[in-house]
């Protein structure tokens, strides 16, 4: 039985910490992981949680990350509660195996600190590999700050082992803007936060020998759809379950989540959809321009996949002018996100003028002068009641301005 | 570790890999299966790389596999079981254990592709951390399920799709890795060599339940002949893996502890090369008077390799 720890009720955590303290309290049965900047971290603190006996499950530390993946799929599978960690060129290196992870329907849990792909070679944060697993058929669930990413990951392992859903889950943070920045975290006690998650719920185990189990089977065309049909509706719905998760952990904690989060939209003209730390940035940036009299809002996906597009579409209803930043750079089309919210906007019979900004890419600053600037660009498009700005910018790139329309 | 006895006992054990397949008639890969999982009474639970066994003993909604049984992609079978192993001892030392009467033993099988190449290195990893499985490598010496292409087991002189002969090539050019001394150098505490059918049917079968019973890591090279790419009639399988050792073409040892190698079977009078080459499709340009001195050089290289074996195995190192 593991040792357990003493936790203040008010500790100074950065991301990777928090993260670290989450699959110690959920009491994994196997991490397989492969070290990676900047997530690196949360392997080193697993490996010295189990040498000081604070876990007492298995720490397989593997030769890559493509086997990390791949021994957490064997272990899911064999039956039990399955974590990993990874970024960048860790992630790209799992990515064959996150289909197999998610078609198995088998509920991982991994932590992504998000951070560039090469080339060039960058360790910074940017969402080049959040945007990479986003069809791989898991659930993404986004965190701006080191809470955040202790209550998510306690809340992914509680939605991807819910029988209704079954998938693995990813808990994105910004690679060093939250990995690595120390924030004071309120932590649940350890009891409190293994009561919350609850005991594994085996489903299908392959070590239940005397019911044996195929996992990974063939499909031809006769079935293959089927399978992939069906792990979609697994997905779309576990937005309910996402819902009941979060609203079971405020019972607990006292925080609030939603799967679309918003900040001052309800009387806005003007919104920015953004994703991660930069959430908090545009936070600042939209009290500012409401000071400069602009009716600002903003908001957020908290959960990437499933996309909640009538929730987005709803939050900006009234809006005449939205502006969605993406993290990452598209290479020859409009950043997914814009994407997904000019989609949910469309599908709802709304309209509003909408532009795309790049940002951050590779640990870029993001200023609250920044965003403010973006945010007055797209107040002159709804002043205008058109599009008078471009349809892609590009914020605080050096060199002559880029953009695109 | 499982007692083997005779040939009748043994083939009269229950069956945990089941018929029906869609393997080609003759095929080499379900024999080494059966072989190996009846070799224990344990509970299994096996993972398998992407290949002619996968695609054949898995199609939804059938199965051949009446023990568990997984398949993630085609390089990582031993990530895969090392993952389940893994999950095994956690739950066992937490109490959780699913069959807590039962003892579950942990067996991959890959294609030489899977292993000797795109598999290797989850493969070697995994042999290094010392999880307790039992790794097969079904070689046919070359990646048969996507049509024959070579891969770093084809022997010198196949021809493959991608080492084809032509009128300027004898075909495959490069040496077979030596992929069982290469397992043997990472210390695996049992590594061997075995062939499928009845002559050596005891060889394979013991090994197996050696292999299996033996705590760490272990690994068994089991050559498969392919009748589909390596061109013979089906009924001539176990012939040709005869006739594979009968020459030394496939020398049959075992090595411990990653030194100890025991010769388990020595030929009466090693039979030259021709007559297994001969025998196959795959090698039929090699009897062309400019390519003659191809076959001169394998049957040198096996020679050597036959002296190095029986050497190495004299002086117990
Ligand atoms: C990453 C990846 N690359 C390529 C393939 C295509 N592929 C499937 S099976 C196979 C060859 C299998 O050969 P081998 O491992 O020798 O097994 P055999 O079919 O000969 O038994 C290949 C190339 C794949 N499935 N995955
Ligand atoms: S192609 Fe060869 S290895 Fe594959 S199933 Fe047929 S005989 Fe067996």
């Amino acid at each position: 039985m593991a040792e357990r720890y003493e936790l203040k009720s008010k500790e100074v955590w950065d991301g990777n910490t928090a993260a670290s303290h989450a699959l110690r309290q959920a009491q994994v049965d196997v991490v397989a992981a492969y070290p990676i900047t900047p997530s690196t971290p949360i392997v080193q603190n697993y490996a010295q949680f189990l040498a000081d006996g604070y876990v007492d499950g298995e720490f397989v530390m593997v030769e890559s990350e493509h086997s990390a993946m791949s021994a957490c799929v064997g272990a899911a599978a064999a039956g039990g509660r399955v974590a990993t960690a990874t970024s960048s060129q860790g992630y790209a290196l799992m990515v064959e195996v996150l289909y197999q992870a998610s078609g198995m329907r088998l509920p991982i849990v991994m932590t992504v600190v998000n951070r560039a792909l090469a080339s060039p070679l960058n360790i910074h944060g940017d969402h080049g590999d959040l945007y990479l697993g986003r069809d791989a058929g898991w659930i993404h669930l986004i965190a701006n700050n080191p809470q955040e990413a202790y209550d998510m990951t306690l809340c992914a392992f509680k939605i991807a082992e819910d029988e209704r859903v079954r998938l693995p889950v990813t808990t994105n943070q910004d690679g060093f803007l939250v990995s690595h920045t120390a924030q004071v975290v309120e932590p649940l006690q350890d009891e409190v936060a293994y009561k919350f998650i609850g005991d594994y719920k085996p489903m299908n185990p392959m070590l239940d020998t005397k019911n044996p189990q195929t996992y990974g089977a063939q499909t031809e065309e006769e079935w293959h759809f089927e399978f992939k049909a069906s792990q979609h509706k697994a997905l779309m719905e576990s937005s309910k379950v996402i819902d009941e998760v979060f609203a079971e952990f405020e019972k607990v904690s006292g925080r609030k989540y939603n799967r679309v989060e918003s900040y001052k939209i309800e009387d806005a003209d003007v919104a920015i959809v953004v994703m991660g730390s930069a959430y908090e940035t545009a936070m600042v940036a939209v009290e500012r321009a409401r000071e400069e009299g602009i009716k600002a809002g903003l908001v957020m996906p908290r959960s990437f996949r499933p996309f909640p597009y009538n929730e987005i579409a709803e939050k900006l209803r009234n809006v005449k002018a939205i502006a969605a930043l993406d993290r990452s750079c598209p290479m020859g089309a409009m950043g997914a996100l814009y994407n997904e919210v000019s989609g949910a906007l469309s599908a709802n019979g709304q309209s509003a003028i909408m532009t795309n900004y790049i940002f951050g890419l590779g640990g870029r600053d993001t200023t609250v002068e920044h965003i403010l600037e973006v945010i007055k660009e797209t107040d002159k498009n709804a002043k205008a009641g058109k599009r008078v700005t471009d349809l892609q910018g590009f914020i605080n790139l050096r060199g002559p301005k880029l953009s695109f329309n | 570790m499982k007692k083997i006895t005779n040939l009748k006992e043994f083939a009269c054990t229950p069956d945990r890999f089941q018929g029906g397949h869609r393997l080609c008639p003759g095929c080499a890969h379900g024999m080494i299966v059966r072989e190996v999982v009846n070799a224990t009474d344990d509970d299994l639970v096996i993972s398998t790389a992407t290949g002619c066994l996968e695609v054949c003993s898995a199609i939804y909604p059938y199965t051949s596999w009446d023990v568990s049984w997984l398949h993630i992609g085609f390089e990582n079978a031993a990530a895969g079981i090392s993952g389940a192993e893994a999950m095994y001892k956690a739950l066992s030392r937490k109490n959780r254990s699913y069959n807590p009467d039962k003892n579950v033993k942990f067996v991959a099988f890959g294609g030489d592709g899977g292993t000797y190449d795109i598999g290797f290195q989850s493969l070697s990893g995994a042999t290094e951390r010392g999880h307790d499985f039992l790794y097969v490598c079904l070689d046919n010496e070359g990646y048969m399920n996507t049509g024959g292409q070579r891969s770093s087991s084809t022997p010198v002189g196949a021809h493959t799709t991608t080492s084809p002969r032509g009128r300027v090539s004898y075909g495959e050019k490069n040496r077979k890795k030596d992929l069982t001394m290469i397992m043997a150098a990472h210390g695996c505490p049992y590594v061997a060599t075995a062939v499928p059918g009845t002559k050596h049917w005891k060889d394979l079968a013991t090994k197996a339940a050696k292999a299996i019973s033996t705590v760490g890591p272990t690994f068994i090279n089991a050559l498969s002949p392919c009748t589909t790419e390596w061109k013979f009639k089906p009924e001539d399988t176990t012939e040709i893996a005869d006739l594979a050792v009968e020459t030394c073409m496939f020398p049959l040892y075992e090595i411990e502890d990653g030194h100890k190698l025991t010769i388990t079977y020595r030929p009466k009078q090693k039979i030259p090369v021709e007559e297994y080459l001969g025998r196959q499709g795959r090698f039929a340009h090699l009897f062309k008077p400019e390519n003659k001195w191809v076959i001169e050089e394998i049957q040198k290289q096996i020679d050597e390799y036959w002296e190095y074996l029986q050497r190495r195995e004299e002086a117990g190192v």
